[in-house]
């Protein structure tokens, strides 16, 4: 984070110094390997994490959002990463099952809307404070939700 | 019924023109006037209809890539008469040529019943026929056949263009057979 010409992006080391910094016992390093830093976060501060990672660090892409159902509690992962040397970080929120909600993060990146409305329409888990959130591929009328793990096909056994 | 303007204007009202027509086809068909006209002009509009199919220009999934490679030079359908075009008013064949989401289902009915009769129906590669690797799922209709009627089904996964000019081919026959009976009057 020197000289005025160019930016440059923090590193891995950086990214993981800044975060437990900033955000003390709210986040937690999980792991690092080359241009990876995998972290875990609580839903509370998840909106105004990521506007850090957008804003100070830099990380101008939200490469993909991602719903996991591990049945005990639900799960948003976020792949964030940055256009300067390709360091991505990735943000593991558990989300209970009694209340399946967490803050929207499209007002940060524009590209997460459909990934959150992908989310919603597969896991039902609710994005607060997002524009538009309708189901987008399944029609309108669907009432469950089909990638969760308690969703049976048909003929399924 | 009112003869007043003939032969300008004819008034009647509705049940008189029901007994009106239904006497005059009766007429027809009894004095073998349909008859002679069906064996005339059958085989005219059989060789005209099977020879300019003009399929419904939709493309769906991957077999639409099919679909456009078959009207290359290489493969030529446009030498059967295949012509696509864009509106389904001016269409008497749809092709379903993909898997069909819920969410498009009404969207393919409706274009079905804006086409004009007759129309075919052909449901190209696997998606189309029974859902192929999208069985039992939870957005995939599991067939055309759910939906509307279909008249040809051609295997493939992706369909290569040969076997869609096959099954146009068979459609063909198909065609055929439904206008050489004749079909004066019956509309």
């Amino acid at each position: 984070m020197s000289g005025d010409d160019f930016y440059e992006a923090p590193t891995v080391e950086q990214v993981i110094d800044l975060m437990g910094s900033r955000f003390g016992g709210d986040v937690t390093v999980r792991g690092s390997k080359a241009r990876r830093v995998f972290l875990s976060a609580g839903r509370e501060r998840i909106y105004e994490i990521c506007e850090y990672i957008q804003d100070v660090l830099n990380f101008e892409h939200a490469s993909s959002l991602t719903g996991v159902d591990w049945e005990s509690h639900m799960q948003v992962v976020y792949h964030l990463s940055n256009y300067y040397n390709g360091v991505m970080i990735e943000i593991n929120v558990d989300i209970p099952l009694d209340d399946l909600r967490v803050d929207s993060v499209t007002p940060i990146w524009e590209g997460a809307n459909w990934h959150e409305r992908e989310i919603y329409e597969l896991f039902g888990i609710v994005f607060d404070n997002h524009p538009e959130l309708e189901r987008l591929l399944t029609p309108c009328d669907y009432d469950f939700f089909p990638f969760r793990k308690s969703y049976k096909l048909r003929r399924a056994e | 019924m009112d003869m007043s303007l003939y032969p300008h204007a004819i008034a009647m009202s509705a049940a008189e023109y029901m007994s009106w027509s239904t006497a005059m086809i009766d007429g027809l068909l009894s004095s073998g006037m349909k008859r002679t006209v069906d064996k005339v002009t059958g085989p005219i509009w059989a060789w005209a209809m099977k020879n300019s199919i003009h399929p419904l220009h939709f493309g769906l999934a991957c077999c639409a890539l099919e679909m456009a490679a078959a009207s290359n030079t290489k493969y030529d359908a446009e030498r059967l008469g295949m012509i696509y075009r864009s509106s389904p008013r001016q269409t008497d064949v749809l092709i379903i040529n993909g898997w069909i989401s819920k969410k498009v289902r009404p969207d393919i009915r409706r274009l079905y019943e804006q086409m004009p009769s007759p129309k075919w129906v052909v449901a190209m590669g696997e998606c189309a026929i029974s859902g192929g690797p999208w069985y039992d799922s939870y957005n995939i209709v599991q067939g055309t056949d759910q939906i509307v009627p279909v008249d040809i089904y051609i295997p493939g996964c992706p369909v290569k263009p040969d076997a869609m000019i096959d099954g146009f081919l068979l459609l063909q026959k198909k065609i055929e057979k439904y206008f050489a009976r004749g079909v004066f009057m019956e509309d």
